[in-house]
């Protein structure tokens, strides 16, 4: 009788062992083909489908591999050192940006009590039924007609208000603050902005960990809105400048593989950064009902 | 210290229903006023509004005697102890403690003097730098207790801060409020559903019942001399009993009954009673004695139906007959089979008469002046 539970158990966890074993390396192989792939020659992309074989340790012939790929990326020909630091500006000051509004505006909408408060709140949903590709055009007119095409205030500014945040932030608002945390403030005399920066902010920590990383990495990744709104090829992020290697070199594989790889890692660094609120944030409706 | 005064205050929520009808009420300076009534009757939303968390829909409140309709929470002087204790679960006991201080703009030692003073005063010395996270419910209460008491406020609000606990700790909490209050001496006003709670911490009750006060005075007046069937029925524990019947000539007799319950002249007097009236009659559980001994009250032999003992005392249903009875609660070391027969009395001091509706007026009173 008590053997067949332990049995049972160890039989279930050889499963799960097995799945995750199984899902790491559907995720690591693809990852290291791409590690692996930025530091070859063309030619030795073409010939080994991973490390190249040769007599050096493990059978892998090291010297064959080279940063040649690194090199002309960030030479002045392609510039990504440039793109680089436009990707990360333009990424980190829409997060921040977008992140503050959403979570200013959604907390407004679930804690405060103000006149046309409803009209918001349905501003708000109609704007999420929207589909994004709808406004390329009306937002590109709109841009020209105030004069803020290729500028980075016109990538900027559309992003910073996003729908999808400020209810984001409402439901948050709703779920983890309570009201009368808020009215204990009030009465403990802190001001509205008081009480949402020391009180309300913090216990929405994991939502805002989570929308700072989605709204980064949407805009890190975000191809169309820079390729219409910004011109100046110094200008460009890292998605457009890696994407116009290809068109102007043909289909040169390892370049594609190192810029790609130039562009995941700052990505990485930030995502083990804030992993921890991502997760909570993602997981704090399933925990709480 | 403050005085805090209502006069004739409203809340509408919606058009139709007003949650708070009328409310007046003159708090003095130290008092300690409980507002109890059943769920929804307006109680917190009285609280509220004094609190300045709601607006006045009509009438004025004046703390201090200043109207205070328009003024903020923060500065009304006062402070709130929730029912869901509402602490900042983001900062340490000692944080939550000297939130509102360091607001003020007090100096940062000035601050950690009374913050210490409180926690001490409390107990929570050694939780200062925990998170209420990992402190348990009555901990809880204390540190909410806390924040209120560092503020040093004109005017203590608390809504039915003791009904997340559990019932031992709640009974202990409630003498260290009380032992607080003396101590303090600061005028509280406070919220709760349980009348036994209200009866010994208010130094004076008001009793509410759909948005409207039935009644205001101290416990003891409350419960001796209730102005009508709901007070008499929400104070007071076990419930009074209430016999509804017919006033005839001098008897009293029960609804769909064939018992009669004399009278005497001096009771029919007393209550202003009228021959046909319907009524109801009140007494208290605790009233009712074993006949036999020499208070002036009608003497009834009835059936034990159901005994209830209790060590020191007993709960007893008594029936007049098939249809009508009464419950008694007596000292006693003996407890009378089921069945057998009972005579008991029913002294006229207990004996109370209302109109026979749910808020009947209590009869044959002037009503006690209500501010
Ligand atoms: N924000 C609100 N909007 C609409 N109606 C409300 C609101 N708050 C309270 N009410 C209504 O007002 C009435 C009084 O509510 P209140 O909270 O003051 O009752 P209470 O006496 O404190 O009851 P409880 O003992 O359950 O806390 C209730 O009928 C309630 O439904
Ligand atoms: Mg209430």
């Amino acid at each position: 009788m008590n053997s067949r539970p332990r049995h049972q158990s160890k039989l279930g966890s050889f499963a799960l062992y097995t799945v995750l074993l199984i899902v790491s390396v559907v995720v690591v192989v693809p990852m290291f083909y791409l590690v692996v792939s930025a530091f070859k020659t063309e030619q030795g992309f073409l010939e080994h489908t991973f490390l190249p074989t040769g007599d050096g340790f493990l059978g892998i012939a090291w010297g064959e591999l080279t940063t040649k790929q690194f090199h002309r990326l960030f030479s002045p020909e392609i510039g990504i050192g440039r793109a680089l630091v436009n990707s990360i500006f333009l990424s980190s000051t829409t997060a921040l940006l977008a992140t503050f509004v959403c979570a200013l505006a959604g907390y407004a909408s679930a804690a405060l009590d103000f006149k046309g408060k409803k009209s918001f709140e349905w501003l708000i949903l109609a704007a999420l039924i929207i589909p994004p590709p709808l406004l390329i055009a009306p937002s590109y007119q709109w841009l020209h007609s105030l004069n803020l095409l290729d500028s980075y205030a016109g990538l900027i500014l559309p992003a910073i208000a996003p729908a999808f945040g400020v209810f984001l932030f409402r439901q948050a608002t709703l779920q983890s603050v309570p009201k009368s945390i808020v009215e204990a403030a009030r009465i403990d005399g802190a001001g509205e902005f008081g009480i949402f920066f020391a009180i309300a902010l913090p216990m929405l920590r994991p939502m805002v960990g989570a929308f700072l990383i989605i709204t980064f990495l949407a805009t890190w990744n975000n191809f169309i809105g820079p390729q219409i709104v910004l011109q100046s090829t110094e200008k460009q992020p890292l998605s457009v400048v890696i994407y116009q290697t290809q068109t102007a070199y043909y289909s040169d594989y390892g370049l594609l593989m190192a810029g790609t790889l130039v562009s995941i890692l700052p990505v990485a660094a930030l995502f083990l950064f804030l992993q921890r609120d991502f997760i909570a944030g993602l997981s704090s409706g399933a925990v709480k009902g | 210290m403050a005085n805090v005064k209502l006069s004739g205050v409203w809340k509408y929520y919606s058009e139709e229903a007003a949650a708070v009808q009328d409310v007046k009420l003159s708090i003095d300076s130290g008092e300690f006023i409980v507002l109890v009534g059943p769920s929804g009757c307006g109680k917190s939303t009285t609280l509220r509004m004094i609190a300045g968390l709601e607006s006045i829909s009509k009438g004025e409140i004046e703390i201090n005697g200043k109207v205070v309709n328009n003024v903020q929470p923060k500065d009304r002087d006062i402070a709130m102890v929730f029912q869901n204790y509402a602490l900042y679960p983001h900062m340490t006991v000692e944080k939550n403690i000297g939130f509102a201080l360091k607001i003020s703009g007090m100096d940062k030692n000035e601050i950690k003097r009374r913050v210490l003073n409180t926690s001490s005063i409390l107990g929570l010395d050694d939780l200062l730098r925990r998170k209420p996270g990992a402190l348990s419910g009555g901990q809880r209460q204390r540190v909410a207790l806390g924040r209120a008491i560092a503020r040093d406020p004109a005017v203590y609000l608390f809504d039915e801060p003791l009904s997340n606990l559990d019932a031992k700790l709640r009974v202990t909490m409630r003498s260290e409020l009380k032992a607080l209050h003396r101590r303090l001496g600061t005028t509280t006003v406070y919220v709760t559903h349980d009348q036994e709670e209200a009866m010994t911490l208010g130094s004076r009750l008001v009793v509410m019942a759909g948005g409207k006060v039935q009644q205001i005075g101290t416990p003891l007046d409350v419960y001796n001399n209730p102005v009508n069937r709901f007070v008499a029925s929400f104070v007071g524990s076990p419930t009074m009993n209430f016999i509804e019947g017919t006033i005839e000539g001098e008897t009293f007799s029960p609804e769909n009954s064939a018992v009669k319950i004399p009278l005497t002249a001096q009771i029919i007097d007393a209550n202003a009673l009228q021959s046909g009236q319907k009524l109801c009659l009140g007494i208290r559980p605790q009233s009712v004695t074993l006949a036999g001994d020499a208070t002036p009250g009608i003497e009834l032999d009835t059936t034990v139906e159901l005994t209830e003992p209790m060590g020191d005392r007993v709960d007893l249903r008594l029936g007049l007959d098939e249809s009508t009875q009464i419950l008694a609660r007596m000292p006693m070391n003996e407890v009378p089979a089921n069945g057998a027969s009972l005579r008991v009395k029913l002294p006229h001091e207990g004996m109370m008469f209302f109109e026979a509706t749910e808020f009947g007026k209590r009869l044959g009173r002037e009503p006690v002046a209500s501010t």
